[in-house]
């Protein structure tokens, strides 16, 4: 890269990702800056730089859930639940691939119940699975994960607020300005417009980007149903600066 | 010398698309970016606190921070990532196990002996770099802040008690009203850690003394 030439981003629109003081969904009242974010205007390389992780090494079952955590012990069975495979591509705004970039995801298990210290949910903790999967774009910006379903789970706001079939997704994309973390819904889930975290969003449009889509073609019989779902990071400007 | 910038598409015939929309990392955030944390099994390698080894070239520093919610309570779910560069003022993009220092780390509390909300680091004090304004900005290192209740994640900058004439002459720290520029500021404490200097960095999300949070 030229001296005097440096990727920027498109502008993060702040209107259609969620505020940070949504009251709905009751955490964020005390966890949301009141001061505005004050804005930089020349970006340096501490903004638009970011981590590559070409060579952070993977282990065969990384992106496999349905495998990865039994690999290596005595347990020899597969996870209960609905056997899936979420699928996608991770592009820019302007439609071009972000390739070879972080993806990483976590969820809870077919009866909604995650392996964490935490979560006391009275559905079972499965044996078979561990729930967190991680793989890096191929060329194209593709990635993959094999699955199950996780099933809704409740959890304390409102007296009764349950989550949707979720699953957490993290990208890193080139740059520092690019990281992002959001969450995968299933399209047809009743349960989407009653979620509080959800509801953070404010534009039924950008729920419909975070829904992702049953994919019969691809879907395989008698091994997993296959859903669609595309991330799209902020788009990469080309800046140059001249003196003159 | 008066600049010229001109801010473009790579390919001015695409289309444009809405990023996808933020949703919170939530309080499991660790099943997925902190594996011990949760009480997980660990991979081969897990991106972690520790970004600079012991042959990392330069001075060898420990962070130790917090973030306190508007009623002054830890945020004890908190993950946290860095992102900063070397002792040399420059950023290692190529992220590997096999650096002796890494520009990108993550931490959470109770990632080893971390307790009662209080996440660490172990890395490098970094140089100053450039900035396309003028003079160097002051060794800084990159925060960004993910939570439960956190919708869409937040961009902070630290800098160094210790780095007062840099910080004074700093283009990026200048813009900030020196009325905020003190929730910026890491302070050195009397304590070390392998004879290495200590710093501590209150992060407050609301409130008086609200740390500045970044829009880029
Ligand atoms: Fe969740």
């Amino acid at each position: 890269m030229a001296a005097n030439e440096h990727t920027a981003f498109v502008m993060r629109d702040r209107n259609w990702h969620p505020p940070a003081y949504a009251p709905g969904y009751k955490t964020s009242v005390a966890r949301s800056p009141r001061q505005a974010l004050m804005a930089i205007q020349t970006p340096s390389a501490s903004e638009i730089s970011g981590p590559d992780f070409q060579r952070l090494t993977l282990g065969p079952y990384d992106n496999d859930l349905l495998n990865n955590y039994r690999e290596g012990t005595e347990r020899d069975g597969l996870p209960v639940g609905e056997r899936i495979q979420v699928y996608g591509r991770v592009i820019d705004q302007f439609g071009k691939p972000v390739p070879h970039t972080l993806v990483e995801m976590w969820q809870a298990n077919a009866g909604g119940r995650y392996r964490h210290k935490k979560d006391r949910y009275a559905a079972p903790l499965d044996p078979n699975f561990g729930g967190v999967g991680r793989t890096v774009t191929d060329e194209g910006g593709w990635y993959r994960f094999r699955t199950v379903k996780p099933g809704p789970y409740p959890w304390p706001n409102d007296p009764n607020s349950w989550r949707p079939a979720h699953i957490h997704i993290s990208v890193m994309g080139p740059s520092i300005s690019t990281r992002l973390i959001t969450q995968l819904y299933f399209e047809g889930d009743p349960l989407i417009p009653h979620c509080p975290i959800v509801n953070t969003i404010k534009d039924a449009e950008a729920v419909e980007t975070l829904t992702s889509r049953l994919d019969m073609a691809r879907s395989r019989s008698f091994d997993c149903l296959v859903y669609r779902f595309d991330i799209v990071t902020r788009g990469a400007l080309q800046t140059f600066f001249e003196n003159f | 010398m008066p600049q010229y910038t001109l801010r473009q598409p790579l390919d001015p015939d695409s289309v444009f698309l809405p990023e996808s929309p933020s949703q919170t990392a939530g309080p499991y955030v660790h099943i997925g970016l902190a594996l011990n944390v949760a009480g997980l099994p660990e991979r081969d390698h897990e991106i972690a606190n520790v970004m600079a080894g012991t042959n990392a070239e330069g001075q060898r520093i420990h962070l130790r921070g917090l973030v306190l919610d508007g009623n002054d309570i830890p945020v004890d779910d908190v993950l946290v990532e860095t992102w900063q560069a070397d002792a040399n003022g420059r950023y290692v993009t190529d992220f590997s196990f096999d650096n002796a220092f890494n520009s990108f780390g993550r931490a959470a509390p109770g990632m080893g002996v971390d307790q009662d909300g209080w996440w660490s680091f172990t890395t490098l004090k970094p140089g100053r770099l450039p900035h396309p304004d003028g003079p160097e900005m002051a060794p800084h290192i990159n925060l960004m802040i993910f939570a439960r209740g956190i919708n869409i994640h937040l961009h902070t900058r630290m800098v160094f008690d210790d780095e007062g004439e840099a910080n004074a002459t700093c283009p990026f720290l200048s813009r900030v009203p020196a009325e905020r520029r003190p929730t910026l500021i890491a302070k050195r404490v009397e304590d070390s850690e392998n004879g290495e200097p200590v710093y501590e960095f209150v992060i407050r999300l609301q409130g008086r003394d609200e740390t500045v949070f970044f829009d880029f």
